[in-house]
């Protein structure tokens, strides 16, 4: 038991929940975060999983973390850097690559290869898509827009937002409509017409998603990793130094200084409710038995996990208990880790160089991908996967000693139900790794000679070990009816959940999942506005 | 035409984009790639590689080595000891500023003094009567600075183990040393000094031997991200570091025609290193009265409010922008009454602090920290105004700089 009366416990310190932490403290409200692993972060870690070699475990990149975020905290102050990603390399069976990179006439080179067309129309594409990224930008930075609303503020913010849109004209209205309900490769082709460059941009519709490069909807996904920004500049994606860890241990060390108190090794096991009603949480009861209290109680954790674990089916209403059960999980990905004895050479661009300080995308054509998913759609892991890979110690030799390197690879698809049941991925996780690692080796052909250790994260493994239900990287996919005002539950898309006193700051809400802070912080920012604490 | 440096053979070879420009009459690289970000981080995160041969150097030796630079430099040099480096500017008789260098001494009667202008007039004018000589060692000398976290175990993979030493002579090296040494057998001086206020060393080197060092540094920074890095790159850290350039933030007293051009140590953030007690240096009275008067100009650090520069463009339905590289086209300043009250002479996006960055000088009045200024700043051919706040300098200090 405790006698300190806080004002809010913030479950969970992922980055969301460390955002929100610090926001309330900076508000002068006094903060208690309980996090159940050693460290802080959650899915966003950088571990030293073999010594000497840091892995960013989980997220890998960032780009879409709020820059208002950045400076409301002082970021950079406490730890805060990014490097650039240089530059993105496809190497294809055939011996030829695509080489993607700041450059744009080396990259228009490098796609006339294939079609000098598409080389002239990739500029222009990657313009246009800034543009839609731009001016969706206040959908992301604001909590979504409440269309029941009766309150006349909010009915004037969806008039801003209204007139906002109109003022685009109708050219942008007609193409939000396609990249709303198109798939990436069909709306990828409405603009190219090779598919060397077409499958390694259609991967990003679908990362983190249960979907194909065919399938529909995906092309908003797509959309999503084009709002990334950094420093103003828009789809700029970059490398945090010390891994995704770091950007957690800024945040927490931004929301320490603000006052918040953060307990590791502190396993929540529920909510404890006031008086033994099942209506309001009055704080919450650890793995130990302590009590500890607060005015609100703020889940980082997934809706699932929030509603199902935290608050517990039997305190929920049936019908509640089903929506959230109907709100799609689905992990669809891996990470596979390497500590690396040297460098590896890509078969096709031998020689160490600056294509090995950016992504190698391992998506050689529309079809494979596709089959990719086939695989997954009928409960095993891609026999020929989707791999982003990037070796972050080109760029950050903190992760590694000098001289070697760690590798990470995201992997898609491994789905979280194999056909022999989600608990069958133990027994599958090995085959798993080496299916990444044979693939690889195709491209790389002396990758195998330097591997020094292997972590192989199957979203069975992520579920465990980060709480990621059903291994989602996202909390909850990022499909068109899971967003916005949807996210989580409609109705309940502003924080603010049916259980009294009890909210929600992270991936699983809106604007939805990647290292963006924004949840955490538009949960803060709603949370005081409603004078909850 | 700019000459090539003795390190050219390489240089140019690596210089993919054919970016170069004049520096004292050398050909210096910009950039070796399209853009100079990789080398801005690679002075940031590992080691960026830059050819600094085209700075001036003068050996001054003999008995009264030490007495001369004492008496023509603002820091006292004859408290200098062997083995260390100082940063120190000098001045003319009426106390403006001539340049900015380092004098390192490397024995009890050898100094050498680098500059960013030539020097030996003012060296051989400044000493008649002092048993002294002075060489010109500009073209003799190569020099190559190795800057950013990894330099250290660069230089301590590439430098020959010496006899009897136990530990390494580069981890014995502190923050302003300089030490005698070897690479590839090739005899150097190294000082733990550099431009980028970052951890980081200058190599001095015979330019006959000029090559061999740097493909042993190349090579013993292959496992340690060493990059070549140009100018573009320097100029953003320089700024961060707040350090000020010569001909750009200020200029020298020997060079300009109005009087109000001319810059006071005091004027530049110099301040610290004047000792007035010591004896006389040539500026001291002059520099004496100003500190009594006061100064009319302070150099101080502006910040420039990002949520402005947004809000700006966004008036003209477009996302921010900044120039991609640093800049020297000097910007109008205003205090909040719209008075002119200086200038930004230096200005950049720093992408490690996320934040547009300024070198300016102002007048006495608006140099306090915290004071809100404005900073001229065009969007689409008009000219707008955004807040700018004073803000201490360097903008970037890392502990690894100065940690031994």
């Amino acid at each position: 038991m405790t006698s300190t009366q806080y004002d809010a416990i913030v479950v969970g310190a992922g980055h969301n929940g460390l955002v929100c932490a610090a926001y309330l403290a900076k508000a002068g409200r006094k903060v208690l975060v309980l996090e159940r692993r050693h460290q802080v972060g959650g899915a966003t870690t950088t571990e030293e999983i073999y010594p000497g070699y840091k892995f960013t475990c989980c997220s890998y990149v960032v780009s879409l973390l709020r820059p208002w975020i950045i400076r409301d905290l002082d970021l950079p102050r406490h730890g805060y850097e990014i490097l650039p990603l240089e530059a993105t390399v496809t190497p294809f069976p055939d011996g030829r690559y695509l080489v993607r990179d700041s450059d744009p006439e080396r990259t228009r080179r490098s796609i006339a290869q294939f079609s000098p067309r598409d080389a002239e129309v990739y500029k222009r594409f990657g313009q246009e898509m800034a543009e839609l990224g731009r001016l969706i930008k206040p959908l992301i930075d604001e909590p979504a827009p409440d269309p029941l609303s009766r309150d006349p503020r909010e009915l004037l913010r969806i008039a801003r937002l209204g007139k906002h849109v109109r003022g685009q004209g109708d050219d942008w209205l007609f193409a939000n409509v396609k990249i709303m309900t198109m798939s990436a490769v069909d709306f990828l082709s409405e603009y190219f017409e090779c598919e060397q460059l077409i499958a390694p941009m259609a991967v990003s519709g679908i990362i983190g998603t249960f979907l194909g490069i065919r399938s529909p909807g995906t092309a908003y996904v797509l959309l999503h990793h084009y709002m990334g920004e950094i420093d103003g500049s828009f789809r700029a994606w970059g490398l945090p130094k010390g891994g995704t860890g770091a950007i957690a241990d800024a945040i927490a060390s931004s929301a320490r200084a603000l006052g918040v108190e953060i307990r590791t090794n502190a396993p929540v096991a529920h909510l404890l409710m006031q008086n033994g009603s099942s209506g309001a949480a009055a704080g919450v009861v650890l793995d130990n038995g302590d009590e500890i209290r607060a005015k609100v109680v703020i889940s980082g954790l997934d809706p699932h996990r929030t509603f199902l674990k935290l608050v517990g089916e039997k305190n929920l209403e049936p019908e509640l208990a089903q929506q959230v059960k109907r709100f799609k999980m689905r992990g669809s990905s891996g990470k596979v880790n390497l500590a690396l004895d040297a460098l590896p050479e890509l078969a096709c661009l031998p020689g160490y160089g600056p294509h090995l300080q950016g992504g190698i995308t391992i998506a050689p054509s529309i079809d494979y991908l596709e089959r990719a998913y086939d695989d997954a759609k009928y409960g095993a892991f891609s026999r020929k996967p989707f791999m982003d890979v990037l070796i972050p110690s080109m760029t950050d030799p903190t992760l590694a000693p000098p001289g070697k390197h760690v590798m990470s690879i995201f992997v898609q698809y491994a789905p979280y139900h194999l056909k022999e049941g989600a608990a069958d991925w133990p027994n599958q996780r090995e085959a798993f790794g080496d299916t990444v690692i044979d693939t690889l080796s195709e491209y790389m052909p002396n990758l195998k000679d330097l591997i020094l250790h292997r972590q192989v994260l199957t979203p069975w493994d992520l579920e465990q070990i980060y709480g990621l239900t059903e291994g989602n990287i996202f909390h909850g996919e990022l499909s068109l009816e899971q967003l916005a005002f949807q996210r989580p539950l409609a109705g309940w898309s502003r924080y603010q959940t049916p259980v009294k006193n009890l909210w929600m700051c992270a991936s699983g809400t809106h604007p939805g999942g990647g290292i963006m802070g924004a949840p955490g912080a538009l949960c803060a920012r709603t949370l005081l506005g409603k004078r909850a604490v | 035409m700019p000459i090539p440096s003795p390190f050219h053979e390489r240089t140019q070879p690596l210089c993919s984009s054919y970016r170069w420009k004049d520096w004292s009459g050398y050909c210096a690289v910009c950039s070796y790639d399209t853009s100079h970000e990789r080398e801005y981080f690679a002075f940031r995160e590992t080691a960026g590689l830059l050819d600094v041969t085209p700075l001036y150097k003068y050996e001054v030796s003999g008995p009264d080595a030490g007495a001369l630079l004492a008496r023509m430099m603002v820091r006292d040099m004859s408290k200098l000891k062997v083995g260390r480096v100082a940063y120190t500017c000098w001045c003319d008789d009426d106390g403006k500023v001539i340049d900015d260098g380092t004098v390192s001494r490397l024995g009890e009667s050898h100094f050498r003094v680098t500059a960013a202008d030539p020097t030996l007039h003012w060296l051989q004018a400044l000493s008649r009567g002092f048993d002294v000589t002075i060489e010109d060692s500009s073209m003799r000398l190569a020099a190559l600075a190795l800057q950013g976290p990894t330099s250290r175990a660069i230089l301590r993979d590439a430098v020959d183990p010496m006899v009897g030493a136990g530990s390494s002579p580069i981890d014995a090296l502190k923050f302003f040393g300089v030490t005698r040494s070897a690479i590839s057998g090739i005899p150097v001086w190294i000082s733990r000094t550099g431009y980028t206020g970052d951890l980081g060393y200058e190599v001095w080197v015979e330019r006959e031997q000029a090559l061999g060092v740097w493909d042993a540094l190349m090579a013993a920074g292959s496992s340690h991200g060493i990059e070549p890095a140009g100018l573009d790159a320097l100029d953003v850290v320089r700024i961060e570091a707040g350090f000020i350039l010569l001909g750009v933030d200020y200029y020298s007293s020997h060079k300009v025609v109005l009087e109000s051009r001319k810059s006071t140590p005091l004027e530049l953030g110099f301040g610290w290193m004047v000792d007035l007690e010591r004896g006389n240096f040539i500026g001291r009275d002059a520099i004496a009265a100003e500190m009594k008067r006061g100064s009319i100009w302070q150099l101080v650090g502006l910040e420039v409010s990002w949520e402005e520069l947004e809000a700006l463009y966004a008036g003209f339905n477009l996302p921010p922008s900044l120039p991609a590289t640093a800049r020297r086209d000097a910007l109008p300043i205003y205090d909040e009454d719209g008075r002119q009250v200086g200038q930004a002479t230096s200005h950049t996006w720093s992408p490690l602090l996320k934040k547009y960055l300024a070198i300016a000088s102002v007048r006495r009045g608006s140099e306090a920290k915290g004071t809100k200024l404005q900073i001229e700043h065009t969007v689409e051919y008009e000219r707008r105004k955004i807040t700018a706040t004073v803000a201490p300098i360097p903008f970037y200090d890392p502990e690894r700089k100065r940690k031994p």
